[in-house]
């Protein structure tokens, strides 16, 4: 019998001196390797279909809280910490990678309304329905020390939100008006408002890092320059704005989730138009994240599922849902851009991976090359009717998808109508609005 | 008389016995059993019964399969009649019934009247009067058949007398015999057929193969002319072979082995065993005289009277190359044709001569050609009825016969190639008439030459190259040489002149009749020899046509395209109604007005792509199928459609691109690295200020945007 041994001469490979040209063991005349469109279309329509077989997004659940999940925090400099506050005043510290809980506070009496890192990671603030702002350590209490806040600052209304500045020492609360503090102080440095309405939630510009912005539920989005004594200006929408996030690597861009199922993403410098406006939530969007590479972001939404959009994109790329998943309040997007965690009325944080068919762990670079060249051709590919009908294939739960057909219908009836409006109407007496345009109903400065 | 009958029923008994033993307990009829086994019977009846209930008749005769040893008087049957015999009823006399004795009565009257017969007897010879009928009472009379009452021959009356009761009863025991040796050998075969190994089978086999190669030897030597019947079988076997392809490496079993053979020596052997058997199979049968041929005329002669030159004939049709393959393969078809039906020779001949003619003088030379065929036809049916003038006909005459049929054919293929040889010598330019003159003391030399050939022509080219040789001689040869040439070779190629009388009479008629028509072929053949030539390529192309008819590739796709075309077409739309405004029912057709009015005629649509284009059909339409794969809507970011596909027809694979091209193609936009912290972006990070970028977690690829949106939003900023 032949034994059959690999035998490699170094003379084939190895080079006299650093200087010698590589050898190229490969002919690349094009003549000898015809067929490139047809065989690079097969290839991108396995890579999609594989991407479409190793989606398992789903990682962890993290338990342990006792009423539903309010709001969640990253830790600035650790990617494996997270902090989040239930409905019933307690917060949990999770450490990620061992997908436990590491610290449990009773903060507040009621509702954790609002939870927040300082920038430095050593410490927390909390605010509650108890009409309280709490700092807390980020390490635990020593042996036989109590639990207790650093600070805690009593207010006159109740705070539905907080954000702290992204390098000062400043942080900002919400409620019936914006209150931006010194956390040395226990009375805010100014306060700001505009109307009467209780405002849910205040966010710090990430880049620029004096501007504010707030959302109203009287529909409106403020945005206020710290250094200034008012507001820089408003933008009113249809419904009402629950969030909004900034995008960390476009200054000016940030993205508001909105009770009409929608999300819009403004340039804060034209607010009359939205750049793009996201839609693919069947129901109240609740919470926004941005990816921290500004290129996507995440949405919660009361239709118990999150959403994946690139920013570019009114349509998401992704949606993740379990069965067990109930309304999902809060979301983020971790520091590493990996990994999605979603805290849900039935008191669960969920881990998922941002990307649903990415293979964790440390890749070959072989392997590296592999998904690098299978991504490329799934974009290049990405317009090809089969293998766009791949990659969009998801499975939804069926209340997702019955309203997905009943919004539809009901969006084509309401264009049809807008459409025999204008038929039976004076030429230009009805203006044809368009879309982005349609949701937005004033701009204030 | 109680013992002739009992030997006669014996003997009946013994014809019998040979064919079927009825079951023991079969429904017996007869009343003299009712005494000895009624119970029996009544049993039988029961179980009859029970079985006829399920509608199927079950009664069926068993057969006998092995040798009884019983056989006793008691169980001896009767097959006609379908009742058992008994012994005892054949020894005792008849009894005289009263209700019979009448009957009887009259009986004995009829046969007593013997007068009867002989002038009946009489009558019959006297009532035939046609000479045939003659012949056939002559005929009967003469083998001692019996004329009035074919019954049974005075030989076998006079064979069933001789038969005594010992010579019965030996007869009945060889029967036996012979009976249980069947029943063994079937035993046997059984036995054998079970066992499964596949060696042993094969030993056997092998055995079986020698065995009969043996024999075939032996038969050979003993009795040639069956020795070719048995190899006729043994070719029509590797025909079958042939035909069904076996013993090639396609079977399941060769399959098996080849994937053994690798490894397994024995597997390879038995491949190459089965490869050698399928070559043998394949290859063309060697006559095996043909070795013998060399070694001495008389043996030879001998042969070839004692095989009959039919059968080589057959051989020749079935081991002739493919004769499609064949570049000369009209000339060989016809005379394939000519031998396989000698009878139907002369007509296609004629027809090919006279179709050859063209328009010179097609009359004469007809008649002349026609004439001559008759000539041979009635010699043919002389010669037959030379062979029915002698009832004992001979080997001899019989195969002089064949013989003549076979030289008939010879000189028609000679004529042929004489034909080219014409056309040869026409080719060296020399005159048409000196060339003819020259040619006719060749052929008279060479038919009785032909004829006499001592080898047997066993193949189509040799028959061919018979015709070549003859052909090159003649050119070779200048006119005077070539006479004494010809007594030169004459008696070198016949070693056998001292020959049948009657052959030679037959040769000499031959020729005679040969020389007289010859001329006229010759100067037929002359002027048509390109015209020949045409028409055997006419003919080449024609047989390749026959041959691929099933395919007419070309044909297809005419009417293919044709019916592309046709369904392409914009239709015409009629919108007469028949019976308005007129009259309508069946077999009423709207008029032609009416029609012509009503018909839409649909405009003519744009020109076909492969109008132009013979070979080839564009289908103009869309695919379905590849449009599944294909995109409809040219996508958001493109303007045009090269643009879109120009990026796809970019390949960025490795197959395609240098390693680094690769890299630098597949890069993503964005690389983020597992574990790292991405913090957002500063105005630092971006080179507006000139500070270390802090975070080189995020790798933009396209910082440039940036940095102008941030110039701007920092000189906003600034202005605020």
């Amino acid at each position: 019998m032949k034994v059959k041994m690999l035998s490699r001469n170094p003379d084939n490979y190895v080079r006299d001196t650093k200087l010698d040209l590589q050898r190229v063991p490969r002919n690349y005349d094009p003549t000898l390797h015809p067929f490139e469109v047809p065989r690079e279309y097969v290839r991108a329509l396995n890579a999609t279909k594989l991407e479409r077989v190793f989606a398992k997004p789903f990682l962890a659940s993290l338990d342990g809280h006792r009423d539903g999940v309010n709001c969640l925090a990253k830790h600035p400099k650790n990617l494996a910490t997270v902090l989040s506050g239930a409905c019933d005043g307690e917060v949990r510290i999770w450490n990620l990678t061992q997908r436990n809980c590491i610290r449990t506070i009773q903060a507040h009496e009621g509702f954790v309304r609002g939870i927040c890192t300082r920038f430095c990671g050593t410490s927390f603030f909390t605010v509650g329905d108890d009409k309280t702002v709490k700092q807390w350590k980020m390490d635990g209490p020593g042996y036989g020390e109590e639990e207790e806040p650093l600070h805690t600052i009593l207010g006159k209304t109740v705070y539905t939100g907080i954000d702290h500045h992204w390098k000062e020492a400043v942080f900002a609360t919400c409620g019936q008006q914006v209150d931006i503090w010194d956390e040395q102080r226990t009375n805010p440095i100014c306060s700001m408002t505009w109307g009467f309405d209780s405002i849910s939630s205040v966010k710090f510009n990430p880049v620029e890092t004096f501007l504010l912005g707030s959302c109203a539920s009287d529909r409106n989005i403020v945005l206020y320059d710290m250094r200034q004594a008012t507001p820089l200006k408003k933008v009113i929408l249809d419904m009402r704005t629950n969030t909004i996030c900034w995008n960390p690597m476009e200054a000016f861009i940030f993205t508001a989730a909105n009770e009409d199922y929608n999300l819009y993403t403004f340039d804060m410098r034209a607010l009359d138009t939205p750049v793009m406006v996201h839609m693919d939530h069947v129901s109240a969007v609740l919470d926004v994240d941005y990816s921290p590479t500004g290129k996507e972001f995440v949405s919660a939404s009361f239709d118990k599922s999150i959403r994946i959009f690139p920013v570019d994109k009114s349509r998401s790329r992704e949606v993740y849902h379990t069965k067990r998943m109930q309304h999902v309040i809060c979301v983020k997007w971790t520091s590493d851009s990996k990994y999605i965690m979603c805290g849900s009325d039935e008191m669960n944080i969920r881990l998922w991976k941002a990307n649903a068919s990415e293979k964790l762990g440390v890749l070959t670079s072989r392997e590296k090359a592999a998904k690098d060249y299978n991504q490329k051709l799934k974009e290049k590919f990405q317009h090809y009717p089969h293998i766009k009908r791949i990659a969009r294939h998801r499975h939804l739960p069926k209340s997702i998808y019955s309203q997905i057909q009943e919004q539809r219908i009901m969006k084509e009836a309401r264009r049809r109508k807008e459409v025999n409006r204008i038929k039976h109407s004076k030429p230009g007496s009805v203006p044809i609005v368009s879309e982005k345009k349609k949701h937005v109903v004033a701009v204030v400065k | 008389m109680t013992a002739n009958r009992l030997a006669e029923s014996l003997l009946a008994l013994s014809q019998q016995e040979e064919l079927v033993d009825l079951p023991k307990d079969y429904l017996l009829s007869g009343s003299e059993d009712e005494g000895d086994n009624d119970g029996e019977r009544e049993h039988q009846k029961l179980l009859e019964a029970i079985s006829s209930l399920d509608g199927k008749n079950r009664r069926k005769l068993a057969e006998r399969s092995e040798a009884s040893l019983k056989v006793s008087e008691f169980n001896v049957s009767s097959e006609g009649s379908g009742e058992k015999l008994v012994l005892a009823d054949l020894l005792e006399p008849v009894k005289t019934s009263s209700s019979l004795a009448t009957v009887k009565k009259q009986l004995n009257r009829v046969k007593s009247k013997k007068t009867v017969e002989l002038p009946l007897n009489k009558e019959e010879i006297e009532r035939a009067r046609t000479p045939l009928e003659q012949e056939i009472f002559n005929l009967l009379h003469k083998n001692k058949q019996p004329v009035a009452d074919p019954l049974l021959t005075p030989v076998e009356k006079a064979s069933l007398q001789a038969m005594s009761l010992e010579e019965a009863k030996m007869r009945r025991a060889e029967l036996q015999r012979a009976r249980a040796l069947q029943s063994y050998y079937e035993a046997k075969a059984r036995r054998e057929k079970k066992i499964k190994s596949k060696k042993y089978h094969k030993v056997v086999k092998k055995g079986k193969a020698k065995k009969a190669l043996k024999e075939f030897e032996q038969l050979r030597k003993v009795n040639p002319a069956a020795a070719l019947e048995e190899l006729e079988k043994i070719e029509k076997a590797r025909m079958m072979e042939r035909m069904s392809l076996k013993h090639q490496n396609s079977g399941k079993w060769a399959k098996s082995k080849a994937i053994m053979a690798k490894y397994d020596l024995e597997a390879r052997q038995a491949m190459q065993e089965q490869l050698a058997k399928n070559k043998e199979l394949t290859q063309k049968l060697q006559v095996a005289s043909e070795s013998e041929e060399e070694e001495g005329g008389t043996e030879e002669k001998v042969e070839e009277l004692l095989v009959p030159d039919v059968v080589n004939e057959v051989q020749m049709n079935a081991d002739g190359p493919n004769p499609w393959m064949l570049r000369s393969c009209t000339s060989d078809t016809k005379e394939a044709a000519t031998q396989e039906d000698p009878e139907q020779l002369p007509e296609p001949e004629a027809h090919e001569v006279s179709e050859s003619e063209g328009e010179d003088r097609p009359v004469a030379e007809e008649e002349i050609l026609l004439r001559e065929f008759e000539e041979r036809r009635s010699l043919r049916k002389r010669s037959e009825l030379s062979q029915d003038a002698e009832p004992a006909g001979s080997q001899e005459t019989k195969d002089s016969s064949s013989q003549e049929v076979l030289s008939e054919l010879r000189v028609l293929s000679q004529k042929l190639k004489e034909n080219d040889q014409s056309r040869k010598q026409k080719a060296s330019s020399e005159g048409t008439i000196p060339q003819v003159q020259r040619e006719e003391p060749a052929t008279e030399e060479e038919e009785p030459l032909l004829l006499q050939r001592p080898e047997r022509v066993q193949t189509l080219e040799e028959l061919e190259e018979l015709g070549k040789e003859e052909c090159f001689q003649n050119k070779e040869l200048p006119r005077p040489v070539l006479e004494g040439q010809q007594s030169e070779r004459t008696p070198n190629n016949r070693p056998d002149a001292p020959k049948e009388k009657k052959k030679k009479e037959q040769m000499i008629d031959l020729q005679n009749l040969l020389t007289t028509q010859s001329p006229s072929v010759k100067s037929l053949a002359v002027p048509t020899i390109e015209e020949l030539e045409d028409e055997e390529e006419r003919n080449q192309r024609q047989m390749i046509k026959e041959a691929f008819a099933g395919d007419d590739v070309i044909r297809d796709f005419l009417k293919e395209k044709r019916e592309a075309v046709e369904a392409s077409k914009p239709k015409d739309v009629d919108l007469t109604l028949p019976g308005w405004g007129e009259w309508g029912g069946v077999g009423l057709k709207p008029s032609a007005k009416k029609r012509r009015r009503f018909l839409i005629k649909a405009p003519e649509g744009p020109p076909r792509k492969d109008k132009n284009l013979p070979n080839v059909i564009i289908n103009e339409k869309r695919n379905i199928h590849t449009a599944a794969h294909q995109v409809r809507v040219l996508p958001y970011p493109f303007t045009h459609h090269w643009q879109f596909e120009r990026t796809i027809q970019t390949p960025i694979g490795s197959t395609w691109n240098t390693q680094r091209a690769f890299q630098k193609l597949t890069t993503p936009k964005v690389v983020t690295k597992p574990g790292h912290i991405i913090n957002p972006i500063k105005a630092e990070d971006v080179g507006y200020r000139s500070s270390s970028r802090s975070d080189l977690s995020v790798i933009q690829r396209n910082p440039k945007r940036i940095t102008t949106r941030h110039k701007k939003q920092l000189k906003k900023s600034s202005v605020d």
